[in-house]
């Protein structure tokens, strides 16, 4: 009996590999980021180039960066939502503009609304490499101590944001608080 | 006509191989960095199409990481370095050839421990095979019951 059972059992092992291998996406590569401190940037901010925004600065601070780009279809998707995330107020939400023309990206936040405190642009996609970006949108929570403790490759979605990005905000402000 | 055509054919054909290889890499460039960022980006993934390595991807991230690696060369890094910077941020998932680490152990080493465990199960088959098929010499009470029976069954065949 046991002769036929091994076989089957090593057949079972092999199906449930191949189908958790199958619901994964391989565009979802893990970041090394994770718990590492936030690549430092200093960058021309979108709508007034004459100042600039550095993630220095959101030192202390709970903070979502979300890159994105006029020219990201995806990010279209995304967009309405993070509209609704930011006039929830839970967690400021910051832009980083990745590599779009400025023109493009102030009409295409004039068009569709802008979610952002405010972006920063990485018109080369300098800051977008240090930060292991390779298909916007790509969205990060940091901690106060300027540590990423999350990334979402894709779009946000209302599951990710209400199941991963919110609990772990509220989290993170609980133990900054005590 | 036809051979004429053909021959025609060949050697545009063939002129567009030394064309192509002759090409130079991107003008203007120094041909002894373009090299080296030659050599290393075949060794790269790039990460929007993933199965074509940073050499050959036109997508525009794999322009700047092209541009990004040139620079670094040009700043005197060693491959070491440049493939630390981008493990860095990108994973061990942008090398062709990951790093053996105990998370890759079972990359690496995984097919040599099936063909290792598969030979090992097809020996023991075997040799349970040959094992149940060895003949065994017949007892004497066998021997004479075989010729009995023998016997009989010509006695029978006569009859």
């Amino acid at each position: 009996m046991a002769k036929y059972l091994i076989p089957l059992v090593l057949f079972m092992v092999l199906v449930v590999f191949l189908a958790i291998g199958l619901k994964r996406d391989p565009h979802e590569v893990p970041s090394p980021l994770i718990n590492k401190a936030a690549p430092a940037f200093s960058l021309p901010q979108l709508k007034d180039p004459s100042r600039t925004f550095s993630a220095a600065e959101m030192r202390g601070k709970v903070w979502v960066l979300n890159v994105w780009a006029s020219w990201c279809i995806t990010c279209r998707d995304e967009h309405p939502l993070l509209i609704e995330y930011a006039k929830s107020g839970a967690v400021p939400i910051y832009g980083l503009n990745y590599k779009d023309k400025r023109e493009d990206a102030l009409a295409w936040l004039g068009d569709l609304g802008d979610p952002y405190v405010l972006s920063a642009a990485d018109e080369d996609g300098r800051v977008a490499i240090d930060y292991g970006v390779y298909g916007a949108p790509e969205t990060y929570v940091i901690d106060q101590a300027g540590t990423i403790r999350f990334k979402q490759i894709g779009p946000v979605t209302p599951d990710v944001w209400s199941k991963e990005i919110l609990p772990l905000v509220q989290e993170l402000n609980r133990q900054g608080n005590r | 006509m036809k051979r004429a055509l053909f021959v025609f054919l060949l050697v545009f054909l063939f002129a567009g191989f030394t064309a192509a290889k002759d090409a130079p890499p991107t003008s203007g460039e120094d041909p002894a960095v373009e090299k080296r960022l030659q050599t290393l980006s075949k060794e790269l993934r790039c990460l929007v199409c993933q199965n074509e390595t940073l050499a050959d991807s036109q997508a525009g991230l794999a322009e700047d990481l092209r541009r990004e690696v040139r620079e670094q060369i040009k700043a005197g890094k060693t491959d070491q370095e440049i493939i630390s910077f981008l493990t860095q941020r990108y994973g061990q998932f942008i090398l062709y050839r990951p790093q053996v680490t105990p998370t890759t152990y079972l990359l690496w080493f995984g097919p040599f421990v099936l063909l290792i465990g598969g030979l090992v199960i097809l020996f023991r088959y075997i040799r349970q095979r040959r094992d149940s098929i060895t003949e065994k010499p017949l007892t004497n009470e066998e021997s004479r019951r075989a010729s009995e029976l023998l016997a009989s069954t010509s006695g029978e065949q006569k009859a």
